[in-house]
C-alpha cells in the first residue's frame, strides 16, 4: 500500500527583546543559574505581571510577514499546571484569542510547484525555567533564568506532507524571523524548538490517521531524522495490523531513535481561564500600519531586489538570502567595494567553504566585510591573483590577519615590473630542452608544461596572461 | 454543576495536595456552595451585553523594554527550601 505522511509544527521561538514579558529581568543567554530573576518571575505571592511592549510589537510583525490576521482584541489566560519549571503553577499564554490567525508561508512542492503552508494561529507565551538533574544527590535543581523569557508559539496547519517540505518551512520561518530581527533563531541556544505532529494515512485517504507528537528536536537534522523514523514506525506498526497510540514521543539523536514520554496522565486538563492580572490589549489600525512601515526587508523582498537591482542570477539570491548574517556580510563588503557578482562568488564559494571546514555556524562567523571586500580588491586589481586570495581569505578567517598586510609581509604581491619576468623565463626555457623542441616540432600542448615551470619559478606572483605571452615572444 | 468526592480526589491530583478524609468532605461542600452562589449570575439578563474577562474599563497597560533588574540571587534563593549551586532544589522529577 502507498502512504502518505500528514504533518503539522509547533514551533516555539524565543524573542530578541532585552527583558522578559512581564519583568525587568534581562534575557541574556547564558548567566550564572538564577541571576536574571526577580519577584515576578519567581512566582512569589502578591506580585503583579506587566507586559513587555515590544512583545506585542515583535508578534505583529511576525504575523504581518507570515500573511496573518491581527487579532485587534487581545487577552492572555492561564494555563494551569503544577511542575517545578513554573514557579507561579500557571503558564500565562493565550488560547481562545490569540494574537494572529489564518497566516501562510510560501514552499516548493515536491513537483517545483509554490505551496502555501497555512498557519493556524501565533500567541504570545512565557518561557519555563530549566530543571537539571542531580545525580549525586538524586534530585532536581531548578535555574529560573529562562523562565519568563517571552515567546511566540506558531502553530502550523497540519499541510507538510514530507520532511523536504517541513525542513523548508523552518528555513523560511527562521529567516524570517531573523531578518525582521524578532529572534536569533539560535537552535542551540533553545530560541528555536520545533515539535511535529505526524501521522500517516492511505494514499487517497481523506480522514486523518492518530497522531502523535515528537518534542526534543533541536536541529533542522534531527528533525528530518526523526520524521523518517517516526513514519516508518507507524507505517510498519499499521501494515502488521496494529494501532497507533496518541502519545508524545521524545527523539534521542545520538541512539537514533524517539521513545514514548511517560504520559502525565490526567496533567494536560488545564483548566485555562482568562488571566486575570493582565487587561486586555486593543491594537489599533495605527499600530498595525506603523509596524508594517517600520518592518526590515524580509528574505524574499531582498531576493527580488538582488535580482532586479544587481542582476545577481536567481540561485545565487536563494542562497544569500537563507541566513541573516550573510545577507549583512554580502550588503557591507558591497558597499565597500562593489561588484555585486563577485562578493556573492566569494561569500558562496570560499566563506562557506571555510564556514563548513571549521563547522562554524554563520550567525558566530568573525569574518568582517572589511577584511573581505579588501580581499576581493586585492584580486580585482591584480594585486595577487585567485589563489593567492584564497589563501589569504583562509588566514584571515582562522587567524584574523590584516589581509592587506599579510600580503605585504609575506611577499605575496603579484609582481607588477614585467621587464623582471623575462629573465626567469627565459632561464626556464634554458633548463627545459626536452619540452622546446616538443614544442617547435608541433606538439603546441607542450607548452602548457612550459607554463607550469614558469609560474612555479615566479611563485605564481605573475600574472599568467603576461607569462604566456612573453613565452610565445621567445620561443616562436 | 455537581461536586463529588471522585471530583475532588482528581482536584487534589491536578494540584499535587494529599486531603484527609474530613477535609474531603468539608471541601466537597464548600466547593459546592461556591458554585451555586456562583449559579446566581445565570439568572441576570445579559442579552445584548458583551462578553467580557475584565470587570475595568482598562487595557494596553504595558512597559518598556528596559532592563530594571539586577542580579539578586541572595535574596530570590532566601524563599527556597533547599538551594544547592546558586539553584533551587527539589525532589526529583522524571520526564
Ligand atoms: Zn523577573
Amino acid at each position: 500500500m502507498e502512504w502518505e505522511i500528514v504533518m503539522g509544527l509547533e514551533v516555539h521561538t524565543e524573542l530578541a527583546t532585552e527583558t522578559k514579558i512581564f519583568c525587568g529581568c534581562s534575557t541574556a543567554f547564558g548567566g550564572e543559574p538564577n541571576t536574571h530573576v526577580c519577584e515576578i518571575c519567581s512566582g512569589l505571592p502578591g506580585t503583579l505581571p506587566l507586559l513587555n511592549q515590544r512583545v506585542v510589537e515583535f508578534a505583529v510583525r511576525t504575523g504581518l510577514a507570515t500573511n496573518c490576521e491581527i487579532t485587534r482584541k487581545n487577552k492572555f489566560d492561564r494555563k494551569n499546571y503544577f511542575y517545578p519549571d513554573l514557579p507561579k503553577a500557571y503558564q500565562i499564554s493565550q488560547l481562545y484569542l490569540p494574537i494572529c490567525r489564518n497566516g501562510f508561508v510560501e514552499i516548493t512542492d515536491a513537483d517545483g510547484n509554490p505551496k502555501k503552508i497555512g498557519i493556524h494561529e501565533i500567541h504570545m507565551e512565557e518561557d519555563a525555567g530549566k530543571l537539571i538533574h542531580d545525580e549525586f544527590d538524586d534530585c532536581t535543581l531548578v535555574d529560573y533564568n529562562r523562565c519568563g523569557v517571552p515567546l511566540l508559539e506558531i502553530v502550523s496547519e497540519p499541510d507538510f506532507r514530507s520532511a523536504d517540505e517541513v525542513l523548508q518551512y523552518l528555513e523560511k520561518l527562521r529567516a524570517i524571523l531573523q531578518f525582521t530581527g524578532v529572534s536569533d533563531c539560535k537552535m542551540q541556544e533553545g530560541s528555536l524548538r520545533a515539535d511535529v505532529n505526524l501521522s500517516v494515512r492511505p494514499k487517497g485517504q481523506k480522514e486523518f490517521g492518530t497522531r502523535t507528537e515528537m518534542k526534543n528536536l533541536n536541529s533542522f537534522r534531527a528533525i528530518g531524522r526523526a520524521i523518517a523514523y517516526e513514519a516508518n514506525r507507524q507505517i510498519e506498526l499499521l501494515e502488521d495490523g496494529e494501532k497507533i497510540v496518541q502519545e508524545t514521543r521524545r527523539w534521542d539523536d545520538n541512539k537514533g531513535y524517539s521513545y514514548a514520554m511517560r504520559s502525565k496522565e490526567d496533567a494536560q486538563d488545564y483548566k485555562y481561564f482568562p488571566e486575570p492580572d493582565l487587561p486586555p490589549i486593543e491594537i489599533s489600525e495605527e499600530t498595525i500600519e506603523s509596524i508594517r512601515s517600520a518592518m526590515p526587508e524580509l528574505p524574499e523582498q531582498k531576493k527580488r531586489r538582488y535580482i532586479d537591482e544587481l542582476g545577481l542570477p536567481e540561485y545565487d539570491t536563494s542562497i544569500l538570502t537563507s541566513d541573516k548574517a550573510y545577507v549583512s556580510l554580502f550588503e557591507e563588503t558591497l558597499a565597500l567595494c562593489g561588484s555585486p557578482k563577485d562578493v556573492a562568488n566569494w561569500i558562496m564559494g570560499e566563506v562557506m567553504k571555510l564556514l563548513n571546514d571549521t563547522a562554524t555556524l554563520p550567525e558566530n562567523m568573525e569574518l568582517s566585510p572589511k577584511d573581505l571586500a579588501a580581499v576581493i580588491q586585492m584580486v580585482k586589481s591584480n594585486k595577487i591573483n585567485r589563489g593567492t586570495g584564497k589563501t589569504v581569505l583562509e588566514k584571515v578567517f582562522t587567524e584574523g590577519v590584516d589581509p592587506e598586510k599579510y600580503v605585504a609581509d609575506n611577499n605575496l604581491a603579484q609582481i607588477t615590473d614585467l621587464s623582471a619576468l623575462r629573465p626567469v623565463i627565459e632561464e626556464v626555457i634554458a633548463a627545459n630542452e626536452k619540452s622546446v623542441t616538443e614544442y617547435k616540432s608541433g606538439k603546441t600542448q607542450a607548452i602548457g608544461y612550459l607554463m607550469g615551470q614558469a609560474m612555479r619559478a615566479l611563485k605564481g606572483k605573475a600574472p599568467a596572461q603576461e607569462v604566456q605571452k612573453l613565452l610565445h615572444e621567445i620561443l616562436d | 454543576m455537581q461536586i463529588d468526592k471522585n471530583l475532588v480526589m482528581y482536584l487534589e491530583k491536578l494540584g499535587r495536595i494529599e486531603l484527609s478524609e474530613e477535609q474531603r468532605t468539608a471541601s466537597e461542600k464548600d466547593l459546592q456552595d461556591i458554585l451555586t452562589y456562583i449559579d446566581t449570575l445565570n439568572e441576570l439578563n445579559t442579552d445584548g451585553v458583551e462578553p467580557a474577562s475584565h470587570s475595568f474599563p482598562v487595557a494596553n497597560v504595558m512597559r518598556q523594554d528596559c532592563v530594571t533588574n539586577t542580579a539578586q540571587r541572595e535574596a530570590v534563593l532566601q524563599n527556597a527550601p533547599n538551594e544547592k549551586d546558586g539553584c533551587f532544589v527539589v525532589p526529583k522529577t522524571v520526564e
